[in-house]
């Protein structure tokens, strides 16, 4: 936080002093940057960093914006509590929307942004207190006390510093425990609900701060500009400011002023010159505009931030500071039993993939869960995760049946597990990739995040992972990208993000596959390490030497059903095992 | 007598992961070749690169030709053709649509067409009393036959089996190897991935065994049957 | 409402209906084959409405220009991916298909500006002239980025529809077009009038819907556009390119466009801007069939055509916002029946 600021603090100087050096066109330039900046900002939390697509967004903006004209120009108030009001309305419309489309999955859910967002528009033109599609003129300025916001330079302050909180309030969120969870949405949701997350409520609360965003910007739209008509609201700025997210860097904070003021400039040098190529001048924009988007897409999806931060040194990581230890769960007596599971069935259509299937698991075990391709454990892996619901059957978890509970409150009774593709965020580093996991142990909210309140337990949380990463080996690259490490090592790093979660049980899924001798070595030695420290552990898994030396017992797993269970030197001697993984005799 | 397909020091990657690393194999016409090997050794990656589906390192020879500069479809209409571990069907279109489209690179020969799907529906007549179904709704082995049949629909020279025996109860397993076995005498060289290692090399004239991306062993098909490495490959205790 | 207001109003909700069930037919197949939600559909119909206006009052229509400028961008790009593909010998083939062809319909339009005609001829050359226009699109727009997820290429898809409104602008000015009605024939049926154009859109509309599921029933390319959007890596395995496949569907998408923009033109004077309109209500026609069947996308769009003109009697400024609003709880409803759609792509590993 402190080294945040510094870092900031000549961007702050410079712009102070600006109004001294900017023009008149210069700073109403700067103001309409900030304006879109905010939006952008919105759109960066929620389109770069949560991957959720909005064409909606100026809708908000307009909610925002008619609320505090009806209310200001229309009705004499104050513009403060207009604020309120654009607030109020843009987050209420927000969480409807929200709730109701969210849940949709892929394309949907950025089409239906479309649909309201055309459907807002249309109603802001309709309305007749609104002013139909003349809007509302004679929206007083800004002001607190005697201090009036009617001029470039008095709104540029204030809208900048708006920003400038703004923008630090994201950029906090980002680094905690909820800007985490946003962060891992990004490509699918299994890897976020394994590690507890609520996947819906962390985006509607993004969807909302967006909004609200939005809404800010409208406020200080209608405000600056002193009229607002629904022209500014349609479909077409909402792809703008998508446009300026995409641009500056959809996964960047900063990417946000940086893609606002760079498409502001991109108009006005375009509203320039093509005059002076053509007397269609109008028309030819919007066209070269379209033209630019898409050729940036094509060639350059990432944007100007990152294209500046991969050329920047990286800053040097904070030195570990001693913390309190995060709540961890009572051991367990070694041998009692702790997973059982009895009888389940799980079809899919007419093809029945796991049948009947029953074994149990004492606290402190290695369990192998083997078998040829096909045979069923992956099936079986995914209904004791809740990642799929059996059809019959029963899984008991320290005597509680979690058969059919959701991955995330299975998650948070303690069992955690890794993925046979593995599942890592490649742009966040090793550390914060294990902290995820640390998620189900840690409580701070969102706005406690933002405004930096979860210190305390975010340093807990800190130092937790750093031993995670130390107990597999990886300590000494805690703050590279999880992108760079190798496949062997990135599945350490998701048995580390496994451990952060002080699971009572480790699910590992297939941790051997693709793996090279040596790596397959290291693997093992680990989880015996574990295994010693009182852990316990399911492994399923397809590859017999690698569970031979490692396990307690083996389960065999063969057309959906249960063939043979025992020691792992019985198991391998068994004549129907051999037969299932060599194949029969043609 | 030139080799029908000559692979050298092939190095296949998904991005950073080498899946495949300086795989050399090479065989004649008219053979059948197995490829067997566990789990992630990377058998499929490196059917997947050989049709050009994946991108590769190293040099493939097909009947004397560089396949570097050649998309999968130009390869096909060469004789190359892969029937996938996912058999890839048509689910929502008929048995014979499916077997119509296998003959796509052939669209202008309607007659020679026509001929196929006849000798198509002789060897597989369970395909015949199904054309009008949707491959959707086929059984896991009647599934498996359509997609040889719709790749022999494409006139193959080489035709690549990944797993045809996956999921197939072993009845089901033993009619696909016989089939496989038919092919041959059609004149069809086979480059056949197999988990089910005793299968396949009771098919095949020679064989490779795969591991964690680099071929471990090689050798007749019928000396590797019996080699006890092959089981220490599959079941633990490591090959020499 | 009395019953003959109701039935007023349900032949002009089929009448537009009939048109969006074209023009989702054309979403949808360019959808399920190439995984592009093409925006700028509308503006195509628009673009062949106001091109065969032109065309009729004797102008030369700015299609001629917009299709050159296409035709030599996309010659442009194939040119150096061959170059770059060391191809350099298939530049003749690419210069016939991306440069001739489209052009000869141009050339045709030019030439013949100003002279009367049949009307048969004119409809003939407005489809020739709008028939490359999306195709072309696609080399330029989407060939380059065929592989990138969804979303992205939906992005493009709305950055290109301001493009293409944009040239509408340009080209055809912000004034309104209407060309002539195809019959001005009236029909009483049992005391209601049918105009001969509204009975010409139903027929049309039916024809080329037929024309369409015969030539996916029938023919092998039809099939093989089928098998393209079921099974991409399938489609590749048996030696169809994917780039062909969306080469095609983008073609005859265009030709629905071209014909929708024929039939509902005269009905209805159109604007610039009137196309994105046009095509988002089909699409939320097709969105209500599912963006993947095509009968479904056709219901969907009759049911939009109807209730936009049972909204349009209540409060004709509500009719969009009734039409779009509606989209809604057509997606939540799916997605609780049918479950998510399909699982957001994975982020790749960064190397």
């Amino acid at each position: 936080m402190p080294r945040r600021l510094l870092l900031a603090l000549p961007a702050v100087a410079v712009l102070a002093v600006l109004p001294l050096l900017l023009g008149a066109f210069g700073m109403t330039l700067m103001n309409y940057t900030g304006i879109y900046a905010l939006v952008a900002l919105g759109l960066v939390l929620l389109t770069g960093v949560g991957g959720l697509t909005s064409f909606g967004q100026a809708a908000f903006v307009g909610i925002g914006a008619y609320a505090t004209a009806w209310y200001s120009a229309l009705h004499g108030g104050s513009p403060w509590i207009g604020l309120v009001l654009a607030l109020l309305l843009t987050g209420g419309t927000a969480t409807i929307l929200g709730l109701a489309t969210l849940r949709l999955g892929g394309h949907l859910l950025p089409l239906s942004t479309i649909a309201w967002g055309i459907a807002i528009y249309y109603l802001f033109g309709n309305i007749e207190t609104l002013g139909l599609h003349n809007g509302i003129s004679g929206i007083p300025p800004i002001a607190i006390g005697p201090l009036s916001f009617n001029d470039p330079i008095a709104s540029y302050y204030l809208i900048w510093i708006l920003l400038g909180l703004a923008t630090l309030f994201c950029a906090n969120l980002l680094d905690s425990r909820e800007g985490r969870a946003v962060r891992s949405l990004r490509g699918g949701v299994a890897l976020a609900e394994s590690q507890g997350i609520d996947t819906f409520r962390v985006r509607l609360e993004i969807f909302v701060l967006a909004a609200l965003l939005a809404g800010l910007s409208g406020w200080l739209y209608a405000h600056v500009q002193r009229y607002v008509g629904p022209s500014a609201f349609d479909i077409r700025p909402s792809i703008e400011y998508l446009f300026m997210a995409m641009l500056g860097g959809a996964g960047h904070v900063a990417g946000a002023v940086v893609g606002a003021a760079a498409v502001l400039l991109l108009k006005n040098v375009v509203q320039d010159i093509l005059p002076l190529l053509t007397q269609n001048s109008g028309q030819l924009e919007i066209v070269v505009f379209g033209s630019l988007f898409i050729v940036m897409l094509q060639n350059a999806r990432s944007g100007i931030v990152p294209f500046i931060a991969r050329r920047l040194p990286r800053r040097p990581p904070p030195p570990p500071i001693a913390a309190a230890p995060l709540p961890a769960r009572p051991p367990l007596a070694a041998g009692s039993p702790l997973l059982s599971v009895a009888g389940v069935t799980k079809r899919f259509g007419g093809l029945v993939a796991v049948n009947n299937v029953g074994f149990e698991l004492a606290a402190g075990e290695i369990l192998g869960l083997i078998g040829p391709n096909g045979a069923g454990k992956s099936t079986m892996f995914n209904l004791i995760t809740g990642v799929l619901k059996p059809d019959a059957g029963r899984i008991i978890f320290r005597g509680e049946d979690i058969a059919g509970m959701k991955a995330p409150r299975i998650a948070a009774r303690g069992i955690a597990r890794t993925f046979q593709h593995v599942k890592l965020r490649p742009s966040m580093t090793l550390l914060e990739n294990t902290m995820l996991g640390a998620y189900v142990r840690t409580r701070a909210g969102l706005v406690a995040g933002a405004l930096c309140l979860d210190r305390e337990e975010e340093r807990s949380a800190r130092a937790d992972a750093l031993e995670q990463l130390r107990r597999v080996g990886l300590a000494e690259r805690a703050h590279e990208l999880a992108g760079n490490l190798p496949l062997g090592q990135q599945r350490v790093l998701e048995i580390a993000r496994a451990l952060a979660a002080a699971p009572l049980l480790i699910i590992l899924d297939e941790p051997a596959a693709g793996l090279r001798h040596l790596e397959k070595a290291t693997l093992a030695d680990l989880l015996r390490a574990l295994r010693r420290e009182g852990l316990t552990i399911l492994l399923v898994e397809h590859d017999m030497e690698f569970v031979m030396g490692l396990v307690d017992r083996i389960v065999v797993m063969d057309f959906g059903a249960k063939l043979a269970e025992g020691m792992p030197e019985a198991i391998r001697a068994d004549p129907s095992v051999q037969e299932a993984y060599l194949g029969g005799v043609a | 007598m030139s080799a029908l397909l000559e692979a050298a020091d092939l190095q296949i990657a998904y991005g950073k992961v080498e899946a495949v690393r300086g795989v050399s194999l090479s065989m004649q016409e008219g053979q059948i070749v197995a490829v067997i090997g566990p789990n992630g050794a990377g058998k499929t990656t490196l059917l997947g690169a050989l049709m050009g589906l994946l991108p590769s390192r190293g040099s493939i020879l097909y009947d004397g030709v560089d396949l570097a500069s050649l998309d999968v479809e130009q390869r096909v209409a060469r004789g190359l053709c892969l029937v996938p571990e996912r058999r890839e069907l048509f689910g929502e279109m008929s048995v014979a649509d499916n077997l119509l489209l296998g003959a796509y690179t052939h669209r202008r020969d309607r007659a020679g067409t026509r001929r196929d799907l006849d000798s198509v529906y002789q060897r597989f007549p369970v395909l015949a009393e199904r054309s009008a179904q949707s491959a959707g709704t086929l059984s896991g082995g009647e599934r498996q036959m359509l997609a040889l049949g719709r790749a022999l629909m494409a006139r193959p020279r080489l035709l690549l089996l990944d797993e045809p025996s996956l999921g197939l109860a072993p009845l089901i397993v033993r009619e696909i190897f016989r089939i496989v076995i038919g092919l041959r005498e059609l004149g069809v060289s086979i480059l056949l991935v197999e988990q089910n290692a005793r299968a396949a090399l009771q098919t095949a004239d020679y064989g490779y065994v795969l591991e964690t991306g680099e071929i471990a062993l090689h050798g007749k098909a019928s000396d590797l049957l019996h080699d006890p490495r092959i089981a220490a490959t599959y079941l633990g205790g490591g090959v020499v | 409402m009395t019953v003959e207001i109701a039935l007023l109003l349900a032949q002009d909700g089929v009448a537009n209906g009939a048109i969006y069930v074209l023009v989702a037919l054309g979403i949808v197949l360019i959808f399920v084959v190439t995984r592009v939600i093409f925006v700028p559909f509308g503006d195509i119909v628009a673009y062949a409405a106001m091109t065969l206006a032109a065309i009729q009052s004797g102008r030369r229509p700015g299609t001629i220009w917009l299709v050159l400028v296409l035709a030599a961008l996309a010659l442009l790009f194939e040119t150096v991916s061959l170059l770059r593909r060391r191809a350099a010998h298939r530049l003749p083939r690419a210069a016939l298909l991306y440069l001739c062809l489209p052009a000869l319909p141009a050339a045709a339009t030019w030439l013949l500006a100003g002279r009367t005609l049949p009307m048969a001829a004119e409809i003939a050359l407005t489809l020739a002239l709008v028939l490359p226009i999306a195709p072309l699109l696609y080399r330029v727009a989407f060939r380059p980025i065929a592989d990138a997820p969804v979303l992205l290429l939906l992005i493009v898809a709305v950055a290109l529809h301001f493009a293409t409104s944009g040239v509408a602008l340009l080209f055809f000015g912000p004034e309104g077009a209407r060309p002539q009605p195809l019959t001005r024939a009236l029909f009483d049926l049992g005391g209601i009038i049918f105009p001969g154009q509204m009975v010409v859109m139903l027929v049309g509309s039916a024809l080329f819907s037929f024309l369409l599921f015969v030539f996916f029933g029938r023919s092998l390319t039809g099939k093989a556009l089928r098998a393209t959007a079921v099974n991409r890596v399938g489609a590749r395995l048996v030696g169809i390119k994917p780039t062909t496949a969306g080469a095609l569907a983008f073609l005859v998408a265009s030709a629905l466009a071209g014909i929708s923009g024929v039939l509902i033109g005269p009905m209805t004077t159109l604007y610039y801007d009137s196309g994105f309109v046009i095509g988002l209500k089909a699409f939320v026609g097709a969105i209500i069939g599912g963006l993947v069947s095509y009968p479904l996308a056709a219901l969907g769009a009759l049911f939009v055509g109807l209730l936009e003109s049972y909204a349009a009697f209540l409060d004709s400024s509500l009719k969009e916002i009734v039409v779009f609003s509606t989209l809604i709880p057509v997606l939540v409803w799916r997605s609780m029946v049918f479950g998510q759609g399909s699982e957001d792509e994975e982020e790749q590993m960064e190397s």
